[in-house]
């Protein structure tokens, strides 16, 4: 059966019409896509702060004053001491120059002291975070201040972000923590099993214009603000003293700061 | 047909096991579960209201929650306008469960009712029930 002129016209004429129809749709997804990649081309563009901490590693002098940090930060937040390394779940720790500053193992004849030194680690808040960008369900994000954020209601614990995050900044809930809760603090709640968990810069104690725990906590030896104020003592304290970040190369812009010299060396 | 009689026994007692729900609770009302609010900071409240109408926290509240949940967490907004202008710190631990001190009597009583489970007591930490419900 063959078609005649009339309806081959006729057909014609309904194609043409659905293309250039779909060409509009087309035109308006294209420009869905420069909207959306022009608002997402700099993470952060819109936002007018970016908080930052600086670390004066010689100000922690006794084991005591790591230990102070340390557990003012995991009381408060109900952080598990499960005690088996493997287990560990931890939001501020301290380890080695080696293992904090791998890219400065060259300097082979540094200041002596500092290679025994343990160094107070966290999340870095990073600029252009890792673990954001492979978090499957948007769970970990970049507020708009520069907090990196974990919503553990949407953690399915996939651990993309562990195997993401070169800082070893997050922890994941192998068992139940509350029964390794020594004195729950019933203002923040705890965890679950299954899902991953890491430092937030106290963005609950921000919010009611407290510092952060650690830096309550140090005694001058952290110092917590806004880095993009000119008159904020964290940009003071950067204007003064040499700092050094962990890992810049790797492109993550890390938001701590380390302050290792200094002229009242221990 | 073979064993007829054992057969039409077995349908029988199977009938009869797996309607035994039905008849038993036929003619029978359920007690409707009652929450309590008769906690120590509510009977301490001048005018016993909740962050909205009563209605709407009877039906809504878990939608409230989720908003909530996305306000605190991924916003970043941690202060709630009611719709009669009252401003509330969003905070299940700390706001809701600061006056409803008494989980067992008012969350789990409808809940377990109804047999949801919600998972908010996995991570968020449910006040401490003494003798008066109080933590």
């Amino acid at each position: 059966m063959g078609i005649d002129r009339r309806d081959f016209l006729k057909m014609m004429g309904a194609s043409a019409a659905a293309a250039l129809g779909g060409l509009v749709v087309v035109e308006d997804i294209m420009k869905d896509i420069a909207l959306a990649s022009k608002s997402s081309s700099k993470p952060g563009a819109h936002s007018t702060s970016r908080l930052a901490m600086v670390i004066d590693v010689q100000k922690f002098k006794t084991e005591a004053d790591y230990e102070r940090v340390i557990n003012a930060c995991h009381s408060i937040h109900n952080v598990p001491d499960i005690g088996n390394p493997k287990n560990e779940v931890k939001w501020i720790w301290t380890d080695t120059f080696e293992h904090t500053f791998p890219e400065q193992q060259e300097e082979a004849h540094m200041q002596e002291s500092l290679k025994e030194l343990p160094f107070v680690l966290l999340c870095n808040h990073c600029e252009n975070p890792p673990c954001v960008r492979v978090c499957p369900t948007k769970a970990t994000f970049k507020r708009e201040d520069g907090i990196v954020m974990q919503d553990m209601h949407r953690c399915i614990g996939c651990r993309f972000c562990m195997a993401a995050c070169p800082y070893g900044s997050r922890s994941f809930n192998w068992k139940d923590p509350r029964p390794y809760i020594k004195n729950e603090n019933p203002d923040y709640p705890t965890r679950m099993r299954g899902v991953v968990e890491k430092c937030t810069f106290c963005v609950e104690r921000l919010a009611e214009g407290l510092e952060p725990a650690c830096v309550e906590a140090s005694k001058g030896a952290m110092i917590f603000g806004d880095i993009t104020d000119p008159n904020s003592e964290v940009r003071k304290v950067l204007n003064e003293a040499y700092t050094i970040r962990r890992k810049p190369e790797l492109g993550t812009g890390p938001n701590i700061y380390y302050v290792i010299g200094g002229t009242n060396n221990a | 047909m073979y064993n007829g009689g054992k057969i039409i026994f077995g349908i029988f007692v199977f009938v009869a096991l797996a309607a035994y729900p039905v008849y038993n609770n036929i003619g029978k009302a359920t007690v409707e579960p009652e929450p309590k609010i008769d906690t120590p900071a509510i009977q301490k409240l001048s005018e016993k209201k909740c962050v909205e109408s009563k209605e709407f926290m009877k039906a809504e509240h878990m939608v409230l929650l989720n908003k909530w949940r996305d306000l605190a967490v991924r916003d970043g907004q941690r202060v709630y306008v009611a719709s009669d202008g009252q401003r509330y710190t969003i905070s299940l631990q700390n706001t809701c469960m600061n006056c409803h001190s008494n989980k067992k009597e008012f969350c789990d009583k409808c809940h377990d009712y109804a047999g949801v489970k919600p998972y908010c007591w996995d991570c968020h930490v449910a006040p401490k029930e003494g003798d008066h419900g109080d933590r």
